[in-house]
Parts: C-alpha cells; sequence; structure tokens
C-alpha cells in the first residue's frame, strides 16, 4: 500500500463520521464507554481461547450495519494494520510446543492456538476502535474523553494530533516526492536520505507549532481548549451503554458457542 | 476615536541570533486607515507584523495601541484590540471544526455561548462560510481556508485588523473574493502582501520596508506608480498599472 492510498483512507474514516443515523447520533460517552467495555471483555478471555470471542463479532457487525458504515472498507483498514499483531503473536507456535486437539482426531500446536486468539482479538478491538471513530468522529470521541474527565492537556494533544496529521501527512507526501523525483532507481532512496527527511519534517514541525501556537495567544488562549457544544447524555445513551455491557458479560461469562453446540446436538440427537 | 491608533515610535528589534531586523521603525496609522505594507523579502514586514499584537517585543522603541503601550503585561489587552490573520491559514485554523475555530477566540475573550454563537454566525456570513461551519479545517480548499482564517480574527471584534499575504496562493477568483471581503471591512485595516495590485485595490496608503526601515509612506497611488522607487526595493509596477498591450513576443 502506498503512502497516499493510506492518508485517503484515513480521510474517508473522517468522512463516514459525518453521516446522520442512530448510532452517530449517539453521545459519544456512551460509544467510548462501550468500545472500552467491550475492549476489556475481549482482551480479558484467556489465551486459547478462540471460539467463545466470535460471539462479539456481534457488536461491530450490528454497529456497522446500524450505522450504514461499509464492512467491507473497515474489514480492509483491519488487515492493512494487521502486520503489528501478526509480529507479536508469530513465535507461539514455536515456543509454545504442547499439543491441543481441536477437532476429534485433529491435534495442532497450542502455539497456534494462542496465535488465532490474538488475531481474533485483534480483529475484535481494531474494528471496534475504528467503528467508533468513524461513527463518533476523532473530535467527538475527544469531547466525551473530556466530560468522562481526561485532563484538559491529555485531550488537546489529541485535538492537535488529529488536526496536524493531515497536515503532516501531506507535507510528508510533497517531500517524498519531492525525493522521488529526483532520485533515480534506487539512488537516493536509500536509509540515509530518509533519516534526513525525518530530520527535515521534524524541524519544520516545530516551527509550525510555534506559529501555531502564536496564532493561538492573539486570539486568547490560557490553556484549555473551549468547547461549546454541550451533549446531553440521554435515556437512549444509557439504554445502549446497559444493553451493549449486558451482551458483552453474557459473552465474557456464558459459553454461548457451547450452548449453541448442545442445542443443536439436542435438536437431533 | 483615539483608541483606533497605532503607532510605532522608533521601534528597534533584533533576533536572538543577532540579526538586527528593524533599524528604528516609527509610524501612526489613524482610526479607519487601510495601510499596505510592501518591501523586499527578509526587509522585516514580518516583523512588524509580529510587533502589532505582541507576539515580539521591540528591543528599543515603543508600540503603541489606542493608550496602551505595548508590555508583556499589557499583551492580552492588545490582542484584543489587535487581530491578526497569518498568512498560512493551515497555521491559523487549528481546531477540528470550522465553528469550533472561529468560536476560539470569543470563547477564550469570556463571551456567554449564545453571543458566542451569534459572532460565529456573524463572522462566517460576513466571510460567505456559513455552509461550512460543520467541516474540519482540512476538508477546506485554499480560497475557504483563507476566508474561514479572516473570519477567526473578526469574530473577536478587533479595532485594527492585520493581515500577512491575505491571498497568497489563491486562485484568481478566490483571490478576488478575499480583496472584496477585506473592503467590506470598515476597520483599521493593515496588510502586507507582495501582490502590489492587492494593495492597490484595498490600501489607501501605503508604506515601503528595506532593510529594516521605513523608505517611503504615502497615498498608494502614488507610491505604487513611482516604478523607480519600486525598482530600488525588488517590487515592480502593479500589472494593473502596467499597461502593457504591445508585448509582441507573448502575443506570438
Amino acid at each position: 500500500m502506498s503512502f497516499e492510498t493510506a492518508t485517503s483512507g484515513i480521510g474517508r474514516l473522517d468522512r463516514l463520521s459525518y453521516r446522520d443515523t442512530a448510532v452517530h447520533r449517539l453521545d459519544p460517552r456512551a460509544k467510548v464507554i462501550a468500545t472500552f467495555l467491550f475492549a476489556v471483555a475481549v482482551v480479558s478471555f484467556p489465551r486459547y481461547e478462540v471460539l467463545s470471542l466470535f460471539p462479539f463479532f456481534l457488536f461491530p457487525i450490528l454497529m456497522a450495519a446500524l450505522a450504514d458504515i461499509p464492512a467491507g472498507f473497515i474489514a480492509k483498514k483491519v488487515v492493512a494494520v494487521s502486520p503489528f499483531a501478526v509480529f507479536v503473536g508469530i513465535f507461539n507456535p514455536l515456543f509454545d510446543p504442547l499439543t491441543v486437539s481441536i477437532a476429534p482426531g485433529v491435534a495442532v500446536s497450542a502455539g497456534w492456538v494462542s496465535f488465532a486468539s490474538i488475531l481474533v482479538k485483534f480483529a475484535l478491538t481494531v474494528s471496534a476502535a475504528l467503528l467508533l471513530i468513524a461513527t463518533t468522529s476523532f473530535p467527538g470521541i475527544c469531547r466525551g474523553l473530556r466530560r468522562l474527565g481526561l485532563p484538559a492537556l491529555f485531550v488537546s494533544q489529541l485535538l492537535f494530533l488529529y488536526r496536524y496529521l493531515f497536515v503532516l501527512m501531506e507535507e510528508t507526501m510533497r517531500v517524498v516526492r519531492a525525493r522521488d523525483m529526483r532520485s533515480f532507481g534506487n539512488r537516493g532512496a536509500g536509509v540515509r536520505v530518509f533519516v534526513r527527511i525525518i530530520g527535515t519534517l521534524f524541524l519544520r514541525t516545530v516551527e509550525r507549532a510555534e506559529r501555531i501556537y502564536g496564532a493561538m495567544l492573539a486570539r486568547g488562549f490560557r490553556g484549555d481548549v473551549p468547547s461549546m457544544r454541550r451533549e446531553t447524555f440521554r435515556p437512549s445513551d444509557a439504554f445502549f451503554v446497559l444493553g451493549a455491557g449486558c451482551f458483552f458479560s453474557l459473552c465474557r461469562f456464558v459459553p454461548v458457542p457451547r450452548l449453541i453446540g448442545l442445542l443443536f446436538r439436542g435438536g437431533t440427537g | 476615536m483615539s483608541h483606533h491608533l497605532l503607532e510605532f515610535n522608533d521601534v528597534r528589534f533584533r533576533y536572538p541570533d543577532g540579526t538586527e531586523a528593524l533599524k528604528g521603525v516609527s509610524f501612526l496609522i489613524t482610526h479607519g486607515e487601510s495601510v499596505g505594507i510592501v518591501g523586499p523579502n527578509g526587509a522585516g514586514k514580518s516583523t512588524v507584523l509580529l510587533h502589532m499584537n505582541g507576539h515580539l517585543l521591540p528591543t528599543s522603541g515603543t508600540v503603541n495601541v489606542g493608550e496602551v503601550p505595548l508590555r508583556k503585561e499589557t499583551r492580552s489587552e492588545i490582542r484584543r484590540k489587535v487581530g491578526v490573520v497569518f498568512q498560512n491559514p493551515d497555521d491559523q485554523l487549528f481546531m477540528p471544526t470550522v465553528f469550533d475555530d472561529v468560536a476560539f477566540g470569543p470563547l477564550n475573550l469570556g463571551l456567554p455561548p449564545d453571543r458566542v454563537r451569534e459572532r460565529v454566525h456573524e463572522a462566517l456570513r460576513q466571510v460567505n462560510a456559513l455552509a461550512l461551519a460543520d467541516k474540519p479545517p482540512h476538508h477546506l480548499s485554499g480560497g475557504q481556508k483563507s476566508a474561514v482564517a479572516i473570519a477567526t480574527v473578526i469574530a473577536m471584534k478587533p479595532d485594527i485588523l492585520v493581515m500577512d499575504e491575505p491571498a497568497a496562493s489563491l486562485d484568481p477568483k478566490s483571490r478576488r473574493s478575499v480583496i472584496g471581503l477585506l473592503n467590506s471591512f470598515t476597520h483599521s485595516k493593515i496588510v502586507a502582501s507582495h501582490d502590489l495590485d492587492l494593495i492597490l485595490d484595498v490600501c489607501a496608503r501605503c508604506l515601503v520596508i528595506r532593510d529594516g526601515q521605513i523608505v517611503a509612506d504615502g497615498p498608494a497611488s502614488e507610491i505604487l506608480s513611482n516604478a523607480t522607487l519600486l525598482a530600488e526595493n525588488n517590487l515592480e509596477l502593479p500589472l494593473t498599472l502596467q499597461g502593457r498591450p504591445g508585448r509582441e513576443g507573448a502575443r506570438q
């Protein structure tokens, strides 16, 4: 994936958050809390658990469907960042030589099972996080976090990160283009040049930060980024958090797949 | 209305690295005046602008805005009176949405929310950008960014509006609408630019700065038609005054 397609993906994620659906209208705090509970529930499963995780997919799928977010787009983004998870788990099959049987007659190394578990947990949490952004917008999440009591300094850092991510990406793109235009073959594309580019970008960023701070002072900045939006936490938001919480605890503490299996076997046998 | 005066008295400024950027700049801008500041690159235009709202403090000499002398303690008061629109709108627009950005100044002035909302609508209407209120700045075009950057400053209702290259890198139509916008303001205006046609269209008076000093000060129509003076300062006649129907080379 090239740099330019990666950035257009983030822009699209951003645009999706302008939609107006029942999910988009929920209070940011409700969605932040629900996503947090979701992540905690998913991550809290033991390392060899795979099957019990699957019911959790219902949450991102439902969110995407209700919010009218193209599932394929989210899936593609998850795949794009999956190398991180793959690297985390890739050595499990080597270091965990225990064997377990996953089906009658089929035995694999326990490492493969924990590797699969890592991948599933990763897919679940990342897709939920992406959906949170796509349905709430990044600034919305920041407002939610601020109102949930996160310190102002931390929240304004996040806001600036988001705002200037796009500017920095554009700048990087321009520098990279300028390099590519004058580097023929592999000359000029090496690590040394790359390091210098990073250095240049860093210096430019520092200068830009100074100018931005100047512009903020010129408009009376005194430490807290003010916001006018006052979302109210409505009964529907409470209902959403409660419903999501119940669903997550059900999936966490009741072995749903096994129950379904039992039901199925009971029905046929 | 003496409180709209802006006065520089023998202002000198030396950057920490030793560069002497201003070597005794003096001028007086009165209420409602529109003043262009022109000069070659590195002449000190931006340094002058940065003194106007106390971003820099003079090494020696004084700056007065109305009756208030510029000092460290009076800076925030002066920033209420003098609104500066910086050159790069990406530096000026730092909030997640246009609305939030325009509201930033008024909220910091401590206005109640409904007054803030009024101010934001008024300012955005004035620059024809009301429809952009909910957009994030990074999805705007260059012309829209410039318009919104101006709105962020006029929403604070400054007495004096200061702009650094307000129309740089805009397409001709956007540039034209920025000029129309500037002409619709009754504030005192100070515009630094290399776009001499813009200065000619917007400003009645013009200062020429070279090497940290004011080398000319007078009616814009006179200064900007003085080809010798302009040439001495790395400038040239505004295109509208060049009257060049006979550019055979270009025509063929």
